[in-house]
């Protein structure tokens, strides 16, 4: 499981940036996380409950903004998800000429704090 | 209650660590590459293969990421390489930070290539960047046709594609048409090469490619350095 250490990353990242604006505490962490970055919201949120603890991040909510693998139809232009195909064939007109065009994001997109 | 916005790629701290080891690499003008594969997909095997075909011709080093046993890195080093060993603990990937351990015991200086042996895995590793020049995924014939498919995130990421056990393609259900099709789809026009390790069907042609790539890269940093 490789969710500890990338826990671990985004308390590092958030705890940065608040003590940079001279924040008390972390309220609400907004992730943003494309479906081919393997992270089980869930794991992530096990771990930080824990790592976090003591910290100016404790008790901060984690929210989990999830963008799909988006996919591109280079016959027909038609724009689908990944999941949703069978053998990523165009689910509009079965070409299997497909292209991945998105799906990668992971990052800490912004932090809500409170300064005093 | 203050937003801040931040925008910060998680991955931030390992890909500072990858790339100060590309940078100790580019130094000592060494090529390196990250090998990832399932278990079992054959990587020690590609990798001692590719060691003795090259051990007259370039000094080799290799970084064998096990979970707890030498037995990979005892099998490279029988082969010609200069190995050491990363015992992961039970982590299922290699990070920055075990590689830049690693290359500080290794003869940089002495090497021409660097091959990492990353945890058999095919989730994981494609998250972490090591610092090499390409990431090389091994898939084999048994594994099935449908690994493109279920893992996209692993395909999509890798820069050469070495397909193994080609000799096996009588015996099992591997459609190589679908296969490659997924692999298009996800990765069009990576370079890829279908070979055996154990019959050595296919392996000059990998070979040849990589000397090439090392070769090339050597040319580019001697123009850097003028």
């Amino acid at each position: 499981m490789h969710e500890l250490p990338v826990t671990q990353s985004i308390l590092n990242i958030v705890v940065r940036h608040a003590e940079q604006a001279g924040a008390a505490r972390i309220t609400d962490i907004r992730l943003v996380i494309g479906q081919l970055s393997s992270i089980v919201d869930d794991s992530v949120q096990f771990y930080w409950d824990m790592i976090a603890a003591g910290t100016i991040a404790e008790g901060a909510r984690l929210h989990f903004q999830r963008v799909p693998a988006q996919m591109q139809c280079q016959a027909c232009g038609a724009a689908f998800a990944l999941a949703a195909s069978a053998d990523f064939a165009c689910p509009q007109c079965g070409s299997s000429d497909v292209r991945v065009t998105g799906g990668e994001e992971f990052y800490v997109e912004s932090i809500d704090v409170e300064t005093a | 209650m203050t937003r801040i916005p931040v925008v910060e790629n998680i991955m931030s701290a390992n890909d500072q660590i990858a790339a100060e080891n590309r940078a100790r690499l580019d130094a000592a003008g060494v090529y390196a590459l990250n090998v990832m594969a399932s278990p079992g997909a054959g990587k020690t095997a590609l990798i001692e293969e590719t060691v003795k075909r090259l051990a007259g011709r370039l000094r080799l080093g290799v970084i064998e990421g096990d979970l707890a046993t030498s037995l990979d890195a005892e099998r490279t080093e029988a082969a010609g390489a200069v190995s050491v060993q990363i015992n992961t603990g039970g982590n299922c990937h290699l990070e920055g930070w075990m590689v830049r351990d690693a290359l500080a015991r290794l003869p940089l200086a002495d090497l021409d290539l660097v091959i990492v042996e990353n945890v058999g895995n095919l989730v994981c590793p494609s998250g972490w960047a090591l610092g090499t020049h390409r990431r090389v995924l091994v898939a084999s014939v048994p594994e099935g046709d449908d690994k493109p498919y279920k893992y996209p995130t692993m395909y999509h990421g890798v820069d050469t594609l070495v397909i193994n056990k080609i000799d096996l393609l009588p015996y099992v259900t591997f459609d190589m048409e679908r296969f490659r099709r997924g692999v298009e789809t996800l990765n069009p026009g990576l370079t890829t090469f279908a070979l055996s390790c154990r019959t050595g069907d296919g392996l000059d042609a990998w070979v040849t490619w990589l000397a090439e790539q090392v070769a090339v890269y050597r040319a580019e940093r001697a123009e850097a350095a003028r």
